[in-house]
């Protein structure tokens, strides 16, 4: 493994201690917890938090900021935080409108945001959640622990980020929230696995000319190995599975998110691009805003995944509305 | 007796921190590659947090429930965060415990596990050692044996369960984005489960 990092265990911290050195006007840490707050402080409105496990960025921390949310907690690499650092991160987000929590739908993330919710109810905050599940090849069950949470939890920090600024309640804001989880769906691919640093090795094993479909963000395993082909086609084959929802149809508008996993270069991005608006195009769904980029990565691993988000009126307005955060500026 | 319980604690963390990279290893297979990593990070932080003097049992229990609950993230921290503080509530006050003590722990851990992780037997978890355990424990207790004894039949439960484990599906967890694929494969959580019942078992035999 070849990594540029000091020590594994020092990574997330000194992590964050970098990105508050490079954006001191958006964000700072609260001291003694691995989590970035507004840089100017708690707002008068609804305050949103997410997090996850690091691995990930610039999700969570790059989008704190004005339009967006208001805390991110970083775990482990790839490890949900625990409760006391959540439960800090909502005390100090919290302006007096209620906290609303965006969660990725992972048995961990769920539980330890679950009582960090718990905590701050006990100090009479409002506190409510949503869980982001918009990963189209995990299966939905009620005997499994359901979809990922992956890219589209990026557009849910952007829509109900503008509603909080707007000035909604915490009920509005997370009825937003979940329109947004209700009409998004993605799908993701890998052509390489990522490498923990603390494992040292990569995530799973990939011969050259394989690619793995169906990965989720942190290096688990897809739903199934094929030979490689051409970008086009493996973007069709995304489509295909995230088109197969029956939630995007000929005269309807779209918001397209084609994010690359972290060693992915822009170049490839741009490509798989060309063609998603082509497919899109050729079966009527309009395209109101496309986002390509590393929004939600893992760690170095190689791929892509495709969002969809399908707008109304509301939800595009929203989604239109300026956003100033280190990493999605908007005016 | 006092530090007696750290003594027991002291020998769970070193079996966990030695087998570190076993768990990894089980999790990289059909989870994200944290396991041993995160346990192993947990149960240091218990042996620098709970005083080596404890004689509370209890106390020293909640206080490891504590502390990996906010070291150890992911699932596991709250899970076994959740399993040690209901274990510490049943043995608050306590110096020593008996046979009986031991049952109303396994019971308390395991109801607590099941009610933050939603989650029952076969689903390819850490329960799936724990219950048969737990079960065995409770029949070699009735059946008159003494706490040794029945744990070490615990144990050997606990070791068929985490075989069980590779014949079934995940559905809880990170192992279930796998489905069928998660077969074959030994859970992590079962194994480190195991590992800690070996551990008391060893602080009990003196080791």
């Amino acid at each position: 493994m070849k990594k540029l990092i000091n020590g594994v265990d020092d990574i997330v911290s000194e992590m964050l201690d970098g990105m508050t050195a490079a954006y001191p006007e958006y964000v700072k840490r609260l001291e003694g917890f691995e989590v970035l707050v507004r840089a100017k402080g708690a707002t008068p409105k609804v305050a949103l938090v997410s997090g996850g496990g690091s691995g990930h960025e610039p999700s969570h921390g790059g989008f704190v900021g004005k339009g967006m949310l208001d805390g991110a907690v970083a775990g482990a690499v790839f490890t949900s935080p625990t409760p006391d650092q959540v439960y800090e991160a909502v005390k100090a987000v919290n302006g007096g409108k209620g906290v609303l929590l965006i969660i990725k739908n992972y048995t961990g993330d769920v539980m330890n945001f679950e009582m960090a919710a718990d905590m701050a109810r006990d100090e009479g905050i409002d506190v409510e959640q949503v869980i982001v599940a918009d990963d189209v090849a995990v299966e939905n069950s009620t005997w499994t622990t359901g979809r990922r949470g992956i890219a589209g939890t990026v557009l849910v920090h952007k829509i109900a980020g503008a509603a909080a600024e707007s000035g909604m309640n915490l009920a509005d804001v997370k009825r937003v929230a979940e329109k947004v989880i209700a009409n998004v769906r993605s799908m993701g691919m890998a052509v390489n696995a990522c490498t923990v640093p603390a494992a040292g090795k990569p995530s799973f094993d990939l011969a050259d000319d394989e690619i793995e479909i169906g990965i989720g963000i942190h290096g688990e395993p897809g739903t199934h190995r094929e030979k490689i082909s051409s970008v086009n086609n493996i973007a069709d084959k995304l489509l295909e599975k995230i088109l197969g929802e029956g939630i995007y149809g000929s005269g309807d508008e779209v918001a397209l998110l084609v994010n690359g996993m972290g060693g992915t270069p822009l170049m490839e991005l741009f490509v798989a691009n060309k063609h998603v608006n082509d497919v899109l195009a050729s079966k009527g769904i309009k395209i109101a805003k496309t986002i390509v980029g590393n929004y939600m990565t893992s760690l170095d691993m190689e791929g892509f995944s495709i969002t969809l988000l399908k707008l109304d009126d509301e939800l595009k307005s929203l989604l239109n509305a300026p956003a100033d955060t280190p990493a999605f500026v908007q005016f | 007796m006092p530090g007696s319980i750290y003594k027991c604690l002291s020998l769970i963390g070193e079996r966990i921190i030695a087998n570190k990279d076993y768990l990894t290893e089980l999790d990289r297979e059909i989870g994200d590659s944290d396991h041993g990593i995160n346990m192993a990070r947990g149960f240091k932080a218990v042996l620098e947090k709970v005083n080596p003097d404890e004689s509370d049992i209890g106390a020293a229990l909640k206080k490891a429930g504590m502390t990996l609950l906010s070291t150890v993230g992911g699932a596991s921290g709250p899970l076994y965060g959740t399993a040690y503080m209901e274990a510490g509530k049943i043995l608050a006050g306590k110096t020593e415990i008996d046979s009986q003590d031991m049952k109303a722990v396994f019971e308390a851990s395991i109801a607590g596990i099941q009610k933050r992780g939603k989650a029952v037997r076969g689903e390819k978890t850490m329960l799936d050692a724990i219950i048969p355990a737990s079960e065995t424990y409770a029949k070699k207790i009735s059946e008159g044996a003494d706490m040794i004894h029945a744990l070490d039949a615990a144990i050997e439960s606990a070791h068929e369960g985490v075989e069980y484990t590779k014949t079934i599906i995940a559905t809880k967890g990170r192992a279930s984005y796998l489905g069928e694929r998660s077969i074959g494969h030994q859970d992590p959580g079962a194994t480190s489960a195991t590992l800690m019942l070996e551990a008391i078992c060893d602080y009990l035999k003196g080791k």
